[in-house]
């Protein structure tokens, strides 16, 4: 276990520059996601960190030390690959027990830690199977097992969940979280699915083009987005550009299109100064209403419903206030809003958050 | 006709211009070579017709066929195993490298544009009494008279190795190109070193590879006759210039009938034992 620092890491293939000056602490025993769509640099900062890619500036230290010059072999790293890479050709055992015969153990410990491990992702009984014989979901384990069982300093998961079925991965989900809180190891775990990392971080660096948009807890980067890009991408956000007509230690007051005067909570808005501003607005806390209920503590507008999306427990509608279209998605009892029906949608100041302009 | 009957009937439909080929130019040949083995020629130059294991009993007993059967062999070993040696580092080369993959196979193919008769002659130009190397190493001064560097069992070796590179690099090419690169990213992870990866991962997958080109080299090169009379010398030949002598020198189809079948009895026999541990889907991977 140990703490991993990116000190002004740059990485360039050729001309292009796959990951711009970046710098990162991922504290000992936290789980950090590093979350963006493809291409962001997520995939290239763990492989830096893995030894499997060099970067080209800044430095990598794990435990206080740098390891630029350290070979793959001997970081000391458990690597959980997409493809889940188990060797086809040896048993499930025997591909646990893999790392353990680089290391002085002696031999008559290994079948012990190799269990030990098979039992830990719940899977007690197939040592002596091949990796072929195992579903999708179970190679995955196996492949979590042989990452652990060395006792790596850090774990390294490349989009370890994204190869198995919808309803196992949110099982697999569950599981990797608990075994990663039993065993406390550092774990940096590459997705692009934002349900994945809110669900299970301690931290999340969310990236775009190469440049770490921001750093939060999941609560943070999902109520506070630092940017545009990750308002958009956690979840749907309605972003509406306006400005900032004052500002003091409690709020910052904003005026946009629509729904005139809103007061967002300063530390909402640590950013935003007197001037242009936008609002961003989640499509969850948007709410429809029947016009005339009770809309007290809410900034409210007249609009029309334009589109009906129906999930089931939720839905999304797309819906024309003014001239504009914003987005809401709300949890429905009973029917939805038909469309073109007028309603009253409104929101509370106290759940928006502003960028500047 | 039902559907089903008509889906029953297609599989037989395409196969039949292959069937009809096989069976005219490879099954009844081999027939005939069959039943000519066991006929006699007598010292007339005629054929008789009839039942005799003359030529039976003379190609199994005479010393003169089993040791030009086993420097066949030796020499089809030798052969395969140069093969694999040269032949592995260059197709894990290609395997490994990025993008110009086509090239590099087009360039491994190459050859192949070539007649295999003109491949195997082109070395008397280089290693004759007067060929390119010779030259060389006079004009440098290190030899003072032309060596004869021809015609013996190296050379015939140098040529079988020319001809069947290619088949080798292809067949491991094949089986590196199907392991998948995390397999090394993850042994390495685990703390194995380059070459313990390697040893531990990426040979154990390639050996089927291996073997089917392997194989392949070692039947081709078995079978060969063009390369020992091209680049061997008199004691150089191997079984199949045997066969050769027997039936086009000779004009005795008999005794080479015999002789042919026992050479395709000993390495079909290699191809059975191969398809039985191997089976014959990786040999079709690689020719592919």
């Amino acid at each position: 276990m140990s703490t991993v620092i990116l000190d002004k890491i740059v990485k360039r293939f050729g001309t292009f520059t796959a990951v711009h000056p970046t710098n990162l602490e991922i504290p000992e025993g936290t789980f950090l996601t590093l979350l963006g769509p493809s291409g962001c640099g997520k995939t290239t900062n763990l492989r830096m960190i893995a030894g499997l890619l060099d970067p080209t500036e800044g430095e990598i230290r794990i435990g206080g030390k740098s390891v630029n010059n350290v070979p793959i072999h001997k970081r000391n790293l458990g690597i959980v690959f997409q493809n889940y890479a188990l060797f086809p050709h040896k048993s499930v055992a025997d591909n646990v027990a893999f790392g353990l015969k680089y290391r002085n153990i002696p031999s008559s410990e290994i079948p012990g830690r190799v269990q030990k491990a098979l039992d830990l992702v719940q899977l007690p009984d197939v040592g002596d199977r091949y990796p072929k014989a195992l579903s999708g979901g179970q190679q995955q384990r196996i492949a979590l097992a042989r990452a652990i069982v060395i006792e790596p300093d850090v774990l390294l998961l490349d989009e370890p969940l994204s190869a198995l079925d919808a309803n196992l991965r949110e099982d697999m989900r569950v599981e990797l979280k608990r075994i990663q809180d039993q065993i406390g190891v550092t774990t940096v775990f590459v997705t692009h699915d934002q349900s994945e990392a809110l669900a299970m971080s301690d931290q999340i660096v969310v990236m775009s083009a190469g440049r770490v948009e921001q750093v939060g807890t999941p609560e943070e980067v999902y109520n506070r987005p630092a940017s545009e890009f990750v308002a958009n991408f956690l979840g749907a956000s309605n972003i509406i550009e306006g400005k900032c007509t004052g500002k003091d230690a409690e709020t910052a007051a904003l005026d946009v299109p629509v729904f005139g005067k809103v007061p967002v909570p300063a530390d909402k808005a640590p950013h935003v100064s007197e001037g242009a501003a936008k609002l961003v607005l989640r499509a969850e806390k948007l709410l429809l209403m029947p016009q005339g209920a009770d809309t007290t503590g809410m900034v409210t507008s007249e609009a029309v419903v334009e589109t009906v999306d129906y999930q089931g427990q939720t839905v999304r509608y797309f819906i024309r206030a003014g001239d504009r279209q914003f987005q809401a998605i709300n949890m429905i009892d009973g029917h939805p809003f038909a469309e073109g029906t007028t309603v009253t949608v409104g929101f509370r100041p106290i759940d928006c958050a502003g960028l500047p302009g | 006709m039902s559907v089903e009957a008509r889906e029953a009937r297609q599989p037989w439909i395409l196969l039949a211009p292959a069937i009809s080929a096989v069976t005219l130019l490879l099954l009844v040949p081999l027939i005939f070579i069959v039943v000519y083995s066991f006929w006699l020629r007598t010292a007339t130059g005629a054929d008789q017709v009839g039942f005799y294991l003359d030529n039976w009993q003379e190609a199994l007993t005479d010393r003169f066929y089993r040791d030009i059967l086993f420097s066949t062999l030796r020499i089809a070993a030798i052969t395969t195993v140069v093969c694999a040696l040269m032949g592995y580092p260059a197709a894990y080369f290609i395997a490994r490298s990025r993008g110009n993959k086509v090239i590099l196979l087009l360039l491994l193919m190459l050859p192949f544009w070539i007649s295999y008769i003109i491949r195997t002659m082109s070395w008397i130009n280089i290693l004759g009494v007067s060929g390119a190397l010779n030259t060389l190493l006079m004009s440098v001064g290190i030899i003072g008279e032309p060596i004869n560097m021809l015609y013996n069992e190296t050379t015939v070796i140098l040529g079988l190795v020319h001809f069947l590179l290619p088949f080798m690099v292809l067949n491991v090419f094949v089986s590196l190109d199907g392991i998948d690169t995390n397999l090394e990213d993850a042994a390495n992870s685990l703390g194995a070193t380059k070459w313990q990866s390697f040893i531990q991962v990426t040979l154990p997958l390639s050996l089927p590879g291996l073997a089917a080109g392997g194989l392949l080299c070692f039947v081709l090169g078995a079978g060969t006759y063009i390369t020992p009379l091209v680049l061997g010398g008199p004691r150089d030949a191997m079984f199949a210039n045997l066969v050769f002598e027997a039936i086009i020198t000779q004009l005795n189809w008999p005794l080479g009938s015999a002789l042919s079948l026992m050479l395709l009895v000993v390495l079909g026999a290699l191809v059975m034992i191969y398809n039985r541990y191997l089976g014959m889907a990786q040999l079709m991977k690689g020719l592919g």
